[in-house]
């Protein structure tokens, strides 16, 4: 992250001779070689830089922590006047009432987005790693027209297809098996299973394309097939691509609202996203303040993605920066 | 380029069985054959994605289109009815559509330059080489983590009129008719801003930049400031020409995502109040789904991919005249 001149040689001698301390040079890597600050402003510079980002992160974090504080308030509490920052006793038991709210099953929420999430995210992930292969390792025919394709729906807005797919759940299996799949997981689960979106497919294959071809050839002339090499030469050196693409799937999936608001009507079968809004829209008793029960509950859906934010920066980071590349 | 082929040198192939890996001639030999076996496998691993594309987004689209020109509610057949759901959006007759639509515009008018300048200011920020960058940059990205429902469910907590922290700041501050937030119609919109850009400033718009931004070769700010140029003459002219394909890139996915805009507000004030935050895509949710109007809705939604694809490519035609990549001649 520091790389941004720390390791650039200084072609120039700072202006003055004075500081040659830590804190000089890193000031040195900053204020561009050659500008004629005194050492005064610089430090008044630097400190400045220090006083904006803080103010930056309070900006960014203190809705968050007030939600965090908020959630371990009692009902008295949220509702007191002036507010407090801080609960006088945190109230850890906001935390186990919210899966014991009558009429709200909140566990149930949660185990249903797990499910969802992560038998979409691995059949995303095993088909789109299938898909980019073919793409990234073979020539046939139509190959780059459909790669001019797949480009092409990456900037295709989901909405456009939004009716028929709903469409196509109901009256398809309505017509063929007299059920429709409206308020089922299918509509949610299985298009996952085709190739796991564009931009999957579009990452692994750049991944693909940077193994050497020279692996692959070596193993063909030992006489393994295409399905030994993927699975033995280029899986295992995709793990990281592997693992971005499964973090932005988790993340697509666990996010998703406007898909489960279309298909799902019984409350059982609701995942978090849905789940928090109707639990919001539950007609509110007035004297039963709930607010910090919401909070608590907003933060475990949150929870998950902060920890897996956490425990896989490097590939979520990277994941971004290889979308911003192709632009 | 076969699998093999590439092995042997052009040129050099000519003698099959006489140059090349024991195991070469015999494929270099059949190239036809090879070349058939390589094209069913090629296609056969590409199959999910090419089958999805077809399922899922080439068939609907077509479906879609065809609905478009009829009146159809999923208990009676799709009765076809020509252009009447266009003129019916584009008439005005459809009270909701052009409202809906100006609003979704003034909403990416505004949303767009202000995310982009905020998430540049927040890369640039974190690329002075701060101690700590790598802290900062952590805290500004987890609101972007936050889902969008949690996020309405957390921006209606802080904005609520009577008890919420930022009425309550503002009242402390002397205000004695604090706003009432997304209850009020002239302020539904900006609260919304104010919930978005949270989320959108320090999300994967700013990391993009900052790789954007670590892209810039140190070496040209370094002639630029032994050449006199002070701070923003220096990103003026080096740093923002070589970060506007960073900034193109940024542009396209941010005026999609903003036209796109539904979640937040559906959760935060349901389009209200008084229709003052009715979005497209609610408009489009609300007809098909609540009034199951799905031939009108379709031309709703044909409307707005239209619309997309129109700016998409104009951004890409304007584009040429101020995205500067590095290494390519310059008329």
């Amino acid at each position: 992250m520091s790389a941004v001149a720390a390791d650039i040689p200084q072609t120039v001698p700072p202006p003055d001779g004075l500081d040659t301390g830590g804190q000089g040079r890193r000031t040195q890597s900053v204020s561009p070689v050659g500008e004629r600050d005194s050492r005064g402003r610089r430090i008044a510079s630097r400190i400045a830089l220090y006083a904006l980002a803080v103010f930056g992160a309070c900006l960014f974090m203190g809705p968050f922590l007030f939600t965090v504080t908020s959630s371990l308030k009692t009902p008295a509490e949220i509702r007191a006047f002036p507010p407090t920052l801080f609960p006088a006793v945190p109230q850890w038991q906001n935390y186990v009432q919210i899966f014991q709210l009558p009429g709200i099953p909140y566990a149930q929420f949660y185990l249903n987005t797990a499910f969802i999430t992560l038998t979409a995210t691995l059949g995303g992930v095993i088909t789109a790693a299938a898909s980019a292969y073919g793409f990234a390792r073979f020539r046939w025919w139509g190959r780059d027209f459909f790669f001019m394709v797949l480009l092409a729906t990456l900037v295709l807005p989901e909405e456009v297809v939004l009716i028929p797919k709903f469409l196509m759940f109901n009256n398809i299996p309505r017509a063929l098996f007299g059920q429709t799949l409206i308020d089922t997981w299918w509509p949610l689960i299985l298009p996952s299973w085709f190739g796991g979106g564009a931009f999957a497919v579009f990452l692994l294959r750049q991944f693909f394309l940077q193994i050497p071809r020279e692996l692959d050839e070596a193993a063909y002339i030992d006489g393994a097939n295409s399905w030994q090499i993927f699975w033995n030469i280029l899986l295992p050196l995709a793990r990281p691509a592997l693992a971005t693409v499964a973090i932005f799937s988790f993340l697509g999936h666990w996010n998703d609202f406007i898909h489960p608001l279309i298909y799902l009507n019984t409350n059982t079968k609701f995942p978090l996203s849905l789940g928090l809004r109707y639990f919001l829209n539950q007609p509110a008793d007035a004297t039963q303040p709930r607010d910090h029960l919401l909070m608590a509950a907003s933060l475990l859906m949150v929870l998950p993605l902060i920890i897996i934010f956490f425990a896989a920066q490097r590939y979520f980071v990277r994941g971004i920066v290889m979308s911003g590349i192709k632009g | 380029m076969g699998i093999i082929a590439p092995t042997v040198p052009p040129g050099t192939a000519t003698p099959p069985g006489a140059a090349g890996p024991p195991a070469a001639p015999p494929l270099v030999a059949r190239p036809g054959r090879r070349a058939r076996q390589e094209n069913i496998t090629g296609w056969l691993w590409t199959s999910p994605w090419i089958l999805g594309f077809f399922l899922w987004t080439l068939g609907p689209m077509v479906w879609s289109l065809y609905l478009a020109f009829t009146r159809y509610n999923i208990s009676q057949p799709a009765e076809w009815t020509g252009l009447s759901n266009f003129t019916t959006a584009l008439s005005g007759q459809d009270s909701l559509f052009w409202p809906s639509l100006t609003r979704t515009f003034i909403w990416a008018a505004v949303m767009v330059p202000l995310s982009l300048a905020g998430s540049l200011t927040s890369a640039l920020l974190l690329n002075q080489g701060m101690k700590g960058t790598s802290v900062f940059r952590t805290l500004y990205f987890l609101p972007s983590l936050t889902p969008a429902v949690a996020s309405a469910i957390l921006w209606r907590f802080l904005f609520q009129p009577d008890f919420g922290p930022i009425n309550y700041v503002l009242r402390a501050l002397g205000v004695t008719q604090p706003p009432l937030w997304f209850s009020d119609a002239r302020l539904a919109m900006p609260s919304l801003m104010i919930m978005t850009l949270w989320a959108a400033v320090g999300g994967s718009t700013m990391l993009i930049f900052l790789a954007g931004l670590q892209g810039v070769p140190q070496e040209l700010h370094e002639a630029a400031s032994i050449d006199g140029a002070g701070r923003w003459a220096r990103f003026r002219n080096v740093t923002l020409p070589m970060i506007t394909p960073t900034l193109f890139f940024n542009l396209v996915i941010g005026i999609i995502a903003a036209l796109r805009t539904f979640t937040t507000a559906y959760v935060a004030t349901g389009g209200g109040p008084n229709y003052a935050t009715w979005f497209y895509i609610l408009h489009l949710y609300q007809t098909a789904f609540q009034n199951f109007d799905f031939g009108y809705a379709s031309a709703l939604a044909w409307i707005f991919f239209v619309i997309v694809i129109a700016l998409t490519l104009l951004n890409n035609r304007f584009s040429r005249r101020w995205v500067y990549y590095e290494g390519e001649a310059r008329p």
